[in-house]
């Protein structure tokens, strides 16, 4: 019923020899051979590039995803709220982020709320971009960042200053908290 | 005892001593680290991939502008790291071997594929006593006329000129097996043990059929030594390209069907007997892990693969030997580059010897392009190749060459 024969084609003496079937197999590799020997000396174009030598950098879409960072607001203020939505949502569970209220003689102190400690374990971090898909401030962001290395797992801690460092500033979008708009 | 010192020829003492130590380790050993790395260059550009270009001695550093490379191929030094890493490694030995195998397996596997390379005649012949007018110069320069020079006798490019070449090949490497078989055993694991069974059975069946196909090329001969076969291919052409002397002649052209049936056969048992895919069965990634090696690391498994590649070698040197015209130059003596006992000068001595390497090393990229362009075997399918097909084949071709030399006789 359900049941397929598959018929096994029917070889010819040459073929179940190796004869014929080898000569097309050695086709096939000495040709793949040349192909690639001569674009490695340089004779041919190449398809591929060296990696650490050159990098596609300037040719990363706008959309790709990256290390994540905080970024600032054009007054300088942090933008994380604090709300640990990213937090709750991270897959990996790689963010953990201490609260902290903003002390009420701080010109931002209507927005109550910013991050003591925000540390993304760079580990852990699968790059999914949850966190910026979340977050209702638009803080968190992925850049194009991708060669995150270390020598330390405390290195691949990203610490709140670290995170702000590689965000730096993004303007625009979200303008509920500035006053004079 | 003073009676037999006195006998010892002491410049055949030396000059065999030099030429152990040049072909073993000059030669050889260069040769083997260098194959792995042609090996990983070469399966790499089938695969479309760059494989290891990155070793280089970093001359960069000290302002040139680039690293040595050959027709921008890069990574040249990669067999001294691969040679570094090896001898750097924790050389670990697990604790249920049975320590004595455990040891003397890769001594056993490497040493008889070096062995046999004493009987291969990697060159004809040299004229020292070319150098003569150079070094009693060298002695006039230094104010000692009187020094010795090299006598006018020519010095044989062959460590043991055995006459019975290829019978001393296949038994010395036929102990090949012994290594693979006890490092199976002595490592105590399955998939080692597996390995060294199915390595037994395939070299014990591949054995036959090397030895049966060479049978007619000696029946041609009429001659075991080595170096009279590549004498007398130079002078009349090669077995498998009679194109000149006495290679004109109907017989050898009749003959040269036997000829290249025994050639195949005999290239596709070397690949069984050393190991080598479409044959690996001992090692077999897939299904045994790493075969008979699993359980060796650092420089013990390193000899491993060197007695590989050294078997590799010295099987490519023989097949050269005797079917390609070992160190003859193709249509040598119609451009003048053949070889006349004692008669030979230095410079073409020195270009058969790189002709016969040329000759392996061409022999070895052919071994590495079968091994990525053929699938693997099946065991069951490697025995009844080996005992239905090879065995019967080599067989009948004994049988073929000797009718066809009776009806159309050599000479």
């Amino acid at each position: 019923m359900a049941t397929i024969f598959v018929k096994r084609p029917k070889l010819a003496w040459h073929e179940s020899w190796f004869i014929s079937t080898f000569a097309k197999g050695l086709k096939i590799t000495l040709g793949h051979a040349l192909k690639t020997f001569l674009e490695i000396t340089g004779k041919k174009e190449k398809v591929t590039m060296e990696y650490p030598e050159q990098k596609w950098d300037e040719n990363l879409p706008e959309y790709y995803r990256g290390a994540p960072a905080l970024v600032t607001d054009e007054q300088d203020r942090e933008r994380c709220v604090s709300c640990q939505l990213c937090e709750f949502i991270c897959p990996p569970k790689a963010i953990r982020i201490t609260p902290g209220e903003i002390p009420s003689d701080d010109p931002w102190a209507k927005v109550e709320k910013r991050p003591k400690e925000f540390d993304i374990d760079m580990t852990r971090c699968i790059y999914c971009g949850m966190c910026e898909e979340v977050c209702p401030e638009q803080a968190i962001y992925l850049r194009k960042d991708y060669a995150i290395t270390g020598e330390s797992r405390a290195e691949l801690m990203h610490d709140k200053a670290k995170l702000y460092q590689i965000g730096g500033k993004r303007i625009g979008l979200v303008n509920k908290w500035n006053e004079l708009k | 005892m003073g009676h037999l010192l006195a006998n010892i020829d002491l410049t055949f003492l030396i000059a065999s001593v030099v030429k152990i130590v040049f072909l073993t380790f000059l030669v050889i050993l260069p040769m083997v680290a260098y194959s792995v790395y042609a090996e990983r260059r070469f399966s790499a550009v089938i695969q479309d991939r760059v494989g290891p270009n990155r070793t280089g001695i970093p001359l960069t550093l000290f302002g040139f502008k680039k690293d040595i490379q050959i027709l921008g191929i890069g990574g040249l030094t990669q067999p001294m790291a691969d040679g570094i890493k090896f001898l750097l490694k924790e050389d670990f030995t697990p604790k249920s071997v049975n320590a004595f195998y455990y040891w003397l397996a890769p001594c056993l596997t490497m040493v008889p594929a070096l062995m046999t390379c004493v009987v291969l005649p990697f060159g004809s012949e040299l004229r020292l006593s070319d150098l003569n007018g150079l070094l009693s110069w060298v002695y006039g320069v230094i104010g000692m006329a009187d020094l010795p020079v090299f006598s006018s006798v020519p010095v044989p490019s062959v460590i043991a000129d055995l006459s019975v070449g290829p019978l001393y090949t296949f038994a010395i490497a036929s102990l090949g097996v012994y290594g693979i078989v006890i490092a199976g055993w002595a490592s105590n694991s399955k998939y080692p043990f597996l390995g060294g069974v199915r390595a037994s059975a395939q070299m014990i069946s591949y054995e036959l059929s090397l030895g049966l196909s060479i049978i007619p090329v000696l029946m041609v001969f009429g001659e075991l030594n080595l170096t009279k076969m590549s004498i007398y291919q130079d002078a009349n052409g090669w077995l498998l390209l009679p194109l000149w002397g006495e290679g004109l002649s109907l017989a050898r052209w009749v003959l040269w069907i036997p000829m290249g049936l025994s050639f195949c056969i005999f290239v596709v048992a070397m690949f069984a007997e050393t190991n080598r895919l479409p044959f690996d069965m001992a090692e077999c990634e897939t299904e045994l892990v790493a075969g008979y090696h699993t359980e060796y690391s650092s420089m013990k498994f390193a000899l491993f693969f060197l007695g590989e590649y050294a078997a590799m070698i010295i099987g490519s040197g023989l097949a050269v030997t005797l079917f390609l015209g070992g160190w003859s130059i193709p249509f040598g003596p119609l451009i003048g580059l053949g070889y006349s006992a004692g008669d030979t000068p230095l410079w073409l001595g020195l270009l058969h010897i790189g002709v016969f390497l040329g000759k392996i090393v061409f022999f070895i990229l052919f071994f590495i392009l079968i091994r990525w362009t053929l699938p693997r075997f099946r065991f069951d399918q490697l025995m009844k190749l080996g005992w239905m097909v090879m065995f019967e084949l080599a067989l009948f071709n004994v049988v073929l060459t000797a009718f066809l030399m009776w009806l159309v006789p050599l000479k």
